[in-house]
């Protein structure tokens, strides 16, 4: 196979930018960035450090793109970026990061430390050092469809049962739909309900929507890996179908990455702006809740409180919506203290929960430590979210230490306490 | 060379050399660092961006929510050292004349004692901030060369200028040479180290602001 | 107390008491023991006159002139009854071959017990022809007259450290006494013109002591010149608040505000005129309204201007127009050869596939 360590190296010279050269130069060693970085403050290890993730990208920026740093290479008075180093990094880049962006919003110089460990795993990822399970997951992803090796039929399945259920007609590839509706493997495998409450609400406010059956999947392992071009393919899917079908909007699900990926990295990766907007299903459900669409017929009672995925909120700016949905569903609902953009990651995402070593469940299961407290610390039973990834984390972490947690996905509880 | 001669020198030709190479230094590195030039953000703004990069360049100087609980020493300290050093350098009648004489700007200053109080003071927070470097796992484990000397690099010229102005150790006339070569030293080293973050902390700053304010996320 | 010292004195109506308070504060200035001003009084009146040879080479006679002349007689005048001065041009009633008569006598009846003072810096440019007296350059006659002294005394900056005559560029390759008489105690008076006192100062001490006082790394007498003329300045407080004059005649120079920004050398200066003041104490320059020049420190006259302040660079910005123009010119170049870099990276930039993730 072709990856090296040149095709890493000649990937981070495309990457490398204004903002990046700005941030290396900007870094004055302080470390607050690992006061915002669950595995340092969980694992007390100083290697997670944010910025000293990066270090493989500084080096070859300060390598490749300064004049002392030219004139130290071309005297052979620095130290070249090796294969082994890389490897050594790919703990510190993949595991032990998920991308959640908390260190960018702490960083006292400005430093965007997330942007830049996403545009280094762009190099990670031709010089072959991404960890096998995203590997997997992507290859899955280009190959088959999805990260978990879904096809349409098992989708068609589930839109069935979900028809069966409602009583209501779910369209697949229906042109001039409002919306195009956007699954991930997660929710269409685990929590079918989805779909159901989706149909629900649809119909109640009298939205026009569709699936397609050549782009049901929204989650995009090509920018976990942080691979462009695999990322492009992938979210090339969804753009033909939203285009072909002509919808006015394409509604992202509560997956966090996938937002990401078709909200933001989308445009950017197949060079164009969309001619459809992309909505975040939280988004469309508070728009509905404003105009009144949107009613519930009971409340939930018991405490509980809410967990913003980084993707979604920190990263995706849907910073507001979450909230009132919350509060118009739930009685007792707990506002904790690191809410909205200053949440705390699950632990599992940018593609780490796909990476399943022995080594990387185990810093997850310690990272979940700080979620952990915030649970305890409200006294709550219930924690309520909007990613199947943050849910699957956090309930692989809940089992693992053996708490009595029940995580609910936001959607669903607002369709069951919906009005019929 | 005596006492005089040197002062002579390093008031003359060796500001004269220590400018120079700041000034070319500064251009140099802004040059080379802003035109690596970006691509445009296509994703359709959230909000536009508006003066969203200017905002964060000003929020960023505030403590984010719990992190002042987290590491004060780094806040408080790095306030009180940052802020000493803005009064020291701008504030003190003598290097207001300096920049009087240099642009033909002039503003009041503070009283040589309060001055010198802001000295001391800063002198305490930058070895507050040292001890913390040295104590604190995350900040002792990035440390490198560099730190240590743009610590000193940095700390040198408010010692010396200290000392000069109370009399210490040295006759003045040396004091206020060797004063005068170690903010010489520090001119020279600034463009090329981490401390040219002076500089680029507003790029960085704005950048951050401005690409997640497209987002919607007053970072 | 007696002696014919006292008597001299008398005649020229200087009472006992006056001289004794002079010696009290002489002592006082030179930081001595309260009792030293007696044992100074008395050793002075009774001592006996040593001899004293003035040698004046490239020189304004201005140190002869700050040491003796004052309107009425003073006791700074009166020192000289003190010494023997058997060799002082200006001063002296003899003249040509008498002059170099008394000279060379009073060099082979005292060799190696004569005070030598010298005033002037001493030219070595072309063979030391620029100053000469009975046909011999000044530097020959300070080897043969330093040859048979005890001790030499530099008096003013210019046989202290070159003075004027040695500024930028020096035609004349003026030189300090210092420079050329490695094997003599000398003991430096340096000032443009230097302060009266403190030479009598110095000689009362070598009088009573029969030795030189404590000197500097400058080979000055640290009692006189311990100090910087800012460190005893009467306008230091208004340093001290930083209130400034800004020109020599607003509101701040009214008020007496500190010289610093109208270029007092003050802080740079080490002298006694802060404390001891000139004319019998009446006034000095800064007193009188002007910044200290700096006329006791060595190359004072290329110090740059005498109204610049010291915080004030020569001129840093000379050379910035230049610099700004290099360093644009070197990020230019380090950025089109970086974009360069990026386009060529860009330009063969491999599609990736799957395959390409695996080794």
């Amino acid at each position: 196979m072709s990856a090296s360590l040149e095709k890493g190296i000649h990937a981070l010279k495309e990457v490398i930018d204004a903002p990046i050269a700005s941030y290396f130069n900007s870094c004055v060693h302080c470390g607050l960035c690992a006061e915002a970085c669950l595995f340092y403050l969980e694992t007390g290890d100083p290697k997670y450090t944010p910025i000293h993730k990066l270090e493989p990208l500084r080096r070859v920026y300060e390598q490749e793109y300064t004049l002392l740093g030219r004139l130290k290479k071309w005297t052979g008075l620095s130290k070249p970026v090796t294969d082994d180093e890389l490897d050594q990094w790919q703990e510190l880049v993949y595991d032990s990061c998920t991308m959640c962006g908390r260190c960018s919003l702490v960083c006292p110089v400005g430093n965007d430390i997330v942007y830049m460990v996403r545009k280094l795993r762009e190099g990670m990822a031709v010089s072959g050092h991404v960890p096998d399970g995203i590997k997997g997951a992507a290859k899955r992803t280009v190959e088959i469809g999805g990260p978990m090796g879904l096809k349409w039929p098992a989708v068609a399945n589930v839109i069935k049962k979900a028809e069966e259920a409602t009583g209501l007609t779910i369209p697949v590839d229906q042109a001039g739909a409002d919306y195009l509706v956007l699954l991930s493997s997660m929710e269409i495998v685990n929590f079918p309900e989805y779909l159901e409450a989706l149909a629900k609400i649809f119909n109640k406010a009298g939205i026009t929507f569709t699936l397609a059956s050549d782009a049901f999947e929204a989650t995009n392992a090509g920018i976990q890996i942080g691979n462009s071009d695999l990322a492009r393919v992938i979210v090339s899917r969804i753009v033909d179908a939203a285009e072909r079908l002509k919808v006015n909007n394409v509604l992202s699900p509560e997956c966090g990455h996938a937002y990401m990926a078709v909200r933001w990295e989308g445009p950017n990766l197949i060079g164009r702006p969309y001619s459809f907007k992309v909505v975040h299903v939280l988004e469309l459900l508070d728009e509905l809740r404003q105009k009144g669409v949107l009613k519930v017929k009971d409340k939930f009672k018991e405490k509980l409180i809410l967990h913003d995925p980084c993707q979604i909120v920190r990263r995706g700016g849907v910073l507001n919506a979450p909230e009132p949905l919350v509060q118009m569903v739930a009685e007792n609902y707990i506002p904790v203290a690191d809410k909205q953009m200053w949440n705390w990651c699950c632990g599992g995402g940018g593609g780490a929960s796909a990476i399943h070593t022995e080594e990387a469940e185990a810093l997850r299961a310690k990272a979940f430590g700080i979620k952990k407290r915030q649970i305890e610390d409200a006294g709550v039973k219930t924690m309520v979210t909007f990613c199947a990834n943050c849910r699957i984390v956090m309930e692989e972490a809940i089992d693992h230490y053996e708490m009595d947690t029940q995580l609910l996905g936001l959607t669903e509880l607002l369709a069951e306490h919906l009005e019929d | 060379m005596d006492a005089l001669q040197f002062l002579t020198w390093v008031r003359g030709p060796g500001l004269d050399i220590a400018v120079g190479i700041f000034v070319l230094g500064v251009l140099w590195r802004l040059i080379e660092i802003y035109t690596l030039g970006r691509k445009p953000d296509l994703a359709e703004a959230r909000h536009a961006a508006g003066a969203s990069g200017w905002h964060t360049v000003f929020r960023r100087s505030l403590p984010p929510p719990g992190m002042m609980k987290r590491s004060p020493v780094s806040y408080i300290g790095g306030y009180i050292f940052h802020v000493g050093l803005a009064i020291i350098v701008f504030l003190f009648a003598p290097h207001i004349l300096l920049i009087t004489n240099l642009t033909g700007l002039s503003w009041p200053g503070l009283p040589s004692q309060f001055v010198d109080l802001v000295t001391v003071v800063t002198m305490a927070a930058m070895i507050v901030v040292l001890v913390d470097r040295i104590n604190k796992p995350a900040k002792r484990f990035l440390s490198t060369f560099e730190d240590w000397f743009t610590w000193a690099v940095t700390f040198l010229p408010v010692l010396t200028g200290w000392m000069a102005v109370q009399h210490l150790l040295l006759p003045y006339t040396l004091m206020l040479a060797i004063h005068i070569l170690t903010v010489e030293i520090l001119l020279i080293v600034l463009p090329f180290t981490k401390l040219f973050h002076a500089f680029t902390l507003i790029g960085s700053r704005w950048y951050n602001g401005r690409v997640n304010g497209q987002r919607g996320v007053p970072v | 107390m007696q002696g014919s010292l006292i008597d001299s004195l008398a005649r020229q109506g200087i009472t006992r008491r006056a001289f004794l308070k002079y010696c009290a504060m002489l002592a006082s200035m030179m930081a001595l023991p309260p009792s030293a001003g007696r044992a100074m009084a008395e050793a002075m009146a009774t001592a006996r006159r040593p001899s004293v040879i003035w040698l004046p080479f490239q020189e304004c006679t201005g140190c002869t002139e700050s040491i003796t002349r004052s309107h009425s007689p003073s006791i700074e005048g009166m020192i000289f009854d003190l010494i023997s001065l058997d060799y002082q041009e200006t001063l002296m009633a003899a003249a040509g071959h008498q002059a170099e008569e008394a000279l060379h006598a009073t060099m082979k009846s005292n060799h190696g017990k004569y005070l030598l003072i010298v005033d002037g810096s001493i030219p070595l440019g072309m063979n030391g022809a620029y100053s000469c007296i009975a046909g011999r350059s000044n530097v020959d006659l300070l080897k043969e007259t330093a040859s048979g002294a005890a001790a030499i005394v530099a008096m003013g900056s210019c046989a202290s450290y070159g003075g004027i005559p040695k500024a930028n560029p020096n035609p004349t390759g003026a030189v300090s006494v210092s420079d050329l008489v490695k094997d003599k105690p000398i003991v430096n008076i340096p000032g443009c013109p230097p302060i009266p006192v403190v030479m009598t100062g110095v000689l009362a001490h070598y009088l009573t002591f029969g030795a030189l006082p404590e000197l500097d790394a400058k080979g000055r007498p640290k009692a006189f010149f311990g100090e910087t003329i800012h460190d005893r300045c009467y306008r230091r407080p208004f340093y001290d608040q930083g209130k400034f004059a800004k020109t020599f005649d607003d509101e701040g120079a009214r008020r007496g505000w500190c010289l610093f920004e109208l270029g007092c050398k003050g802080p740079v200066t080490y002298n006694a005129c802060a404390t001891v003041k000139w004319n019998g104490g009446t006034s000095w320059p800064v007193e009188s309204g002007h910044g200290c020049l700096g006329c006791s420190e060595p190359d004072f006259w290329d110090g740059g201007s005498f109204y610049k302040a010291l915080s004030m660079p020569a001129d840093p910005l000379k050379l910035g127009g230049a610099a700004a123009v290099a360093g644009a010119a070197a990020g230019v170049a380090v950025s089109v050869a970086n974009r360069v870099k990026k386009g060529a990276a860009k330009a063969s930039h491999e599609k990736a596939t799957l395959a390409d993730l695996e080794k």
